[in-house]
């Protein structure tokens, strides 16, 4: 720690001898991590007084933190200085009014990853706020939403446009101070998206973002807040692709839900990132900091994830049940291929009386992979009546890989009820056999198989979703059989 | 430095030193003497150790019990039953007590003694069966055992030897001014086709206080068969911590019992390695804790070989303001495949203060496998409630009624009928409403 410290003055005055702090005009940060750069990442968004503090204080804390070890995942020590802290996307001057104004070449590439940006935000009627690195480039029906009174923007914009809600509602459910990645994130976060909707306001449309991560070793630190009033209902949908490359990348994002009372917020993620080639070589490292908090009565948040990419994941999308009556969900299908870790998971926290969650979690592990679910279910003294359901399925193909289950189970309420089922197989022969017996191809029959194990996750995804998942299921466990 | 060596100060010689030891085993001592020198007490962010705190232990100072104090009959008479006769071992506070014991007539091939006299007799073939199970990564209190090794039971039984009656290691810990501390330390050894079952009973009498740090090696040779039951009774000032270490040959069994009823602090990690195709394990596992009682269940079945099978039934009820932790761990290594594991482990939370944490976890690295776990907490089902109710049996009743089932379901898995008696008696005095048996 003291090493770690020292590097850390040491870059401090360093930087300090090159007049780092003036340099607005940069495009890419040189690597390294230090007050300055905060201060140059702030200046750059021309952020109130306020955030910059915020992010001081969470690097502050940061310094005095250690990456956490206690997931199944191994990977060498990270240089947090050999990262650069922020990239934008060359295209230069203010950010887009609409589409055409964005860069055409960037256009391009959302179009080669199958993501049609003006098909897919005209014909199925999806505003999409597309963040390349770490600029917010295009949002498209943001003029219909904000008749309604919904804000949806980059939270650069949200922090110019409503510092009050910012201010109000930032790191409230994961704070600064939350975990090492979620401090680092604080500290340096670029954009991400921002969504508030007023009360009694239903969503007219599904939200969706796709991020992406392009620059040579730029760690990406997006972060996203979803604020819904009294009665509001959002289904917000997360979609992510990385172009092939060979050195493992940083991601460390931060989610924040906030649920009012009666509100729904219904959070839904393909995760498709890098994971990396054959030879385990490359791919991102996905550390993953969301959280929702029912802070209502008769509040819901609903968390569903197709984790089929990333070199390593380690993702707990969480709820806190603070208001009574409130409902957690867990839909989760993760897929491991290759050499791929994931160590997922989530945590329910009953505090509110007459909470309830459910965790359904499938796991599928290939090739040498590993999978290891890892979820916590709490009950506080307080949550009379609380109940929860958790079923985590693990699918092994092949002979090298692992699949693990590390449920917590904490209850300190007599009323609560906590059941909690695993089980660990294979595809078996006989089902297989089956289904070849009916002139399936032993590869189909395998699809088949493994889209019926995902089944209830994936009737909880929107339509389009659910068949770009299935596909995706397809893609990643190519050549996983025979 | 760390707490363990302020607990104990340096000593100059290791209690084995007493029974002029062969040097390996003088060796084997002092390394875990070392390793625990080196380890201290668990630190409490060991995920291991995540639920069980040590403070008042670690703030307590203890004595080690140098000489037993007499018993009398009546003494010993709460701790045996007359209608289960056995081969019987007794130890007060560690040491053991010819007086008392009575191994009665044994099958040839049979050895039922005290360890530290078969040391000082300079008993052969001891060296691959004494500490070679011992691992102190989970607990380095196994580790102190070994070092601190003074006494305990020493079971033999040669190759197709069956025993028809059960062998009753009694370890009484007596009332004393001072809190003792003992590690007594066992080593079951079951040859080829041998069979037994053994009871490994630790009960504290009314008014003991201190520390039993316990661990016993079983080795399960090829087509052995134990039956393992440890029942814990200590006082409600008595803390015990107990490491059972047990290595299974190929087609052996073992059938584990372990209840835990009594004692302030009590924590016991049973480590079962299934190392040769067709070993299997049942472990069946009760506890109750009431008051301010803390107990704490550690299970890690190892599946290192193929055709290997593992079932394992926990269930738990707490009470009060006592606080119930189960951790059951199944692990199949690679390779190891035709693997058949499940785990069931449920518990009953019946008090605003009480509670119950749990984490069933599998981790598997081979694919030809069927691994399930199903963990529940909760309360007596309402229906049942009513029924009993409606019925014309009141409130307390129902509720006592109720839980003596849910713990008699495992208590029921005993073979030896006294000795389940003689747990549901024991049992029945907490619950004073339930059916009488």
């Amino acid at each position: 720690m003291s090493s770690q410290n020292q590097d850390i003055e040491q870059l401090l005055k360093r930087e300090y001898k090159y007049g780092f702090s003036t340099d607005i005009e940069q495009e890419i940060l040189p690597p390294g991590l230090n007050e300055d750069v905060i201060r140059v990442i702030s200046a750059k968004k021309r952020e109130p007084e306020f955030m910059l503090n915020w992010r001081l204080e969470a690097y502050r804390h940061w310094l005095t933190m250690q990456p956490p070890h206690w997931a199944h995942v191994s990977y060498p020590p990270i240089d947090y200085q050999a990262l650069s802290y922020y990239a934008a996307p060359k295209s230069k001057e203010d950010a887009p009014k609409n589409l055409d104004e964005v860069d055409p070449k960037l256009l391009e590439t959302y179009d080669k990853l199958g993501i049609p940006l003006h098909e897919r935000a005209r014909l199925a009627g999806v505003a999409v706020d597309a963040v390349f690195d770490s600029v917010s480039v295009a949002t498209t029906y943001k003029e219909k939403l904000a008749k309604q009174g919904i804000i949806f923007c980059s939270f650069s914009e949200a922090v110019q446009e409503h510092p009050e809600l910012i201010q109000q509602y930032l790191g409230t459910v994961v704070s600064p101070r939350d975990n090492f990645f979620a401090a680092l994130n604080a500290a340096v976060f670029s954009d991400g998206s921002f969504v508030y909707i007023p009360k009694g306001v239903r969503c007219p449309m599904e939200l969706s973002t796709y991020f992406r991560i392009n620059a040579t070793d730029t760690g990406q630190f997006e972060r996203t807040l979803i604020i819904a009033e009294e009665g509001a209902y959002v289904s917000y949908l997360e979609g992510c692709t990385a172009p092939q490359r060979d050195e493992n990348q940083l991601h460390a994002a931060v989610v924040e839900l906030i649920a009012l009372d009666h509100a729904h917020i219904k959070y839904s993620t393909v995760q498709n990132w890098y994971p990396g080639d054959e030879q385990g070589k490359g791919g991102i490292y996905n550390f993953v900091t969301k959280r929702g908090e029912c802070r209502g009565v008769h509040s819901k948040i609903a968390w569903t994830q197709i984790e089929a990419g990333s070199a390593i994941t380690w993702k707990y999308p969480s709820c806190i049940l603070s208001g009574d009556h409130s409902v957690g969900e867990f839909y989760s299908v993760a897929v491991g291929n290759n050499y791929q870790q994931i160590d997922s998971g989530t945590k329910m926290v009953h505090i509110g009386r007459h909470t309830r969650s459910t965790i359904v979690s499938k796991g599928i592990s290939a090739g040498k992979a590993n999978n290891a679910y890892r979820g916590l279910v709490k009950v506080l003294p307080g949550a009379h009546g609380a109940r929860n359901y958790t079923q985590c399925d693990s699918l092994l193909m092949g002979d090298q890989c692992g699949a693990h289950t590390y449920p917590y189970i904490e209850v300190k309420n007599p009323s609560a009820i906590i059941e909690h089922e695993a089980t660990t197989s294979r595809i078996g022969e006989d089902q297989i056999f089956y289904l070849k017996q009916r002139g399936l191809s032993e590869e189909d029959a395998v699809n088949m198989i493994v889209n019926g194990f995902c089944k209830e996750v994936f009737s909880e995804l929107p339509m389009e979703f659910a068949v770009e998942a299935q596909a995706l299921l397809e893609v990643s466990l190519e050549g996983a059989v025979g | 430095m760390n707490a363990a060596e302020s607990l104990t100060p340096p000593a100059e010689t290791l209690p084995i030193e007493a029974h002029r030891p062969p040097a390996w085993l003088l060796d084997r001592c002092s390394q875990a003497a070392a390793e625990f020198a080196q380890r201290g007490y668990p630190d409490p962010r060991h995920e291991e150790w995540k639920y069980t705190k040590l403070r008042t232990l670690k703030n307590q100072s203890f004595v080690t019990a140098s000489h037993a104090p007499m018993l009398d009959a009546a003494d010993l008479e709460r701790c045996t039953w007359p209608d289960l006769p056995s081969h019987r071992l007794v130890f007060v506070d560690g040491i053991y007590q010819p007086a008392l014991s009575e191994p009665g007539d044994l099958p040839a091939g049979v050895q039922i003694t005290s360890l530290a006299q078969a040391i000082a007799a300079g008993a052969v073939g001891l060296e691959t069966v004494l500490g070679t199970l011992v691992d102190a990564q989970y607990s380095s209190f196994a580790a102190w055992n070994l070092a601190q090794l003074f006494d305990g039971a020493l079971i033999q039984l040669a190759p197709d030897t069956c025993l028809q009656q059960p062998v009753h290691l009694l370890f009484i810990h007596s009332a004393q001014p001072t809190p003792q501390i003992y590690h007594p330390h066992s080593v079951i050894q079951a040859g080829q086709g041998s069979k037994a079952h053994i009871l490994e009973h630790h009960i504290g009498l009314p008014g003991a206080q201190g520390f039993c740090n316990s661990a016993t090696e079983i080795h399960l040779s090829a087509n052995a068969t134990l039956e393992h039951t440890l029942l814990q009774e200590h006082s409600e000032a008595s803390y015990h911590i107990g490491n059972l270490f047990i290595r299974a040959q190929r087609d052996s069994r073992l059938i584990s019992h372990n209840i835990n009823l009594g004692g302030r602090l009590t924590r016991h990690d049973l480590n079962v390695d299934l190392c040769e195709p067709g070993a299997e394990a049942v472990l069946n596992g009760l506890f109750v804790v009431g008051g301010t009682q803390h107990t704490d269940t550690h299970t890690r079945i190892h599946h290192r070989a193929p055709h290997t099978r593992s079932d394992e039934t926990y269930h738990g009820i707490a009470d009060d303001q006592g606080r119930g932790v189960f951790k059951g761990r199944v692990l199949v290594a690679r390779d190891a495949q035709k693997i058949e594991a499940h785990q069931h482990n449920a518990n009953l939370l019946l008090s605003d203060k009480a509670e119950i944490d749990t984490k069933p976890e599998l981790e598997i690295y081979a694919d030809d496998v069927r691994c399930s776990h199903g963990a529940t907490i909760g309360q007596l089902d309402p229906q049942s409630m009513y029924y009993l109710q409606s019925r014309g049996i009141d409130r307390e009743k129902a509720r006592d009624m109720l839980i003596f089932a849910f713990a008699d379901e495992v208590i029921q898995r005993l073979p030896l009928a006294p000795l389940a008696k003689h747990i549901e008696h024991a049992l029945q005095t907490r619950l004073p409403e339930g059916v009488s048996v």
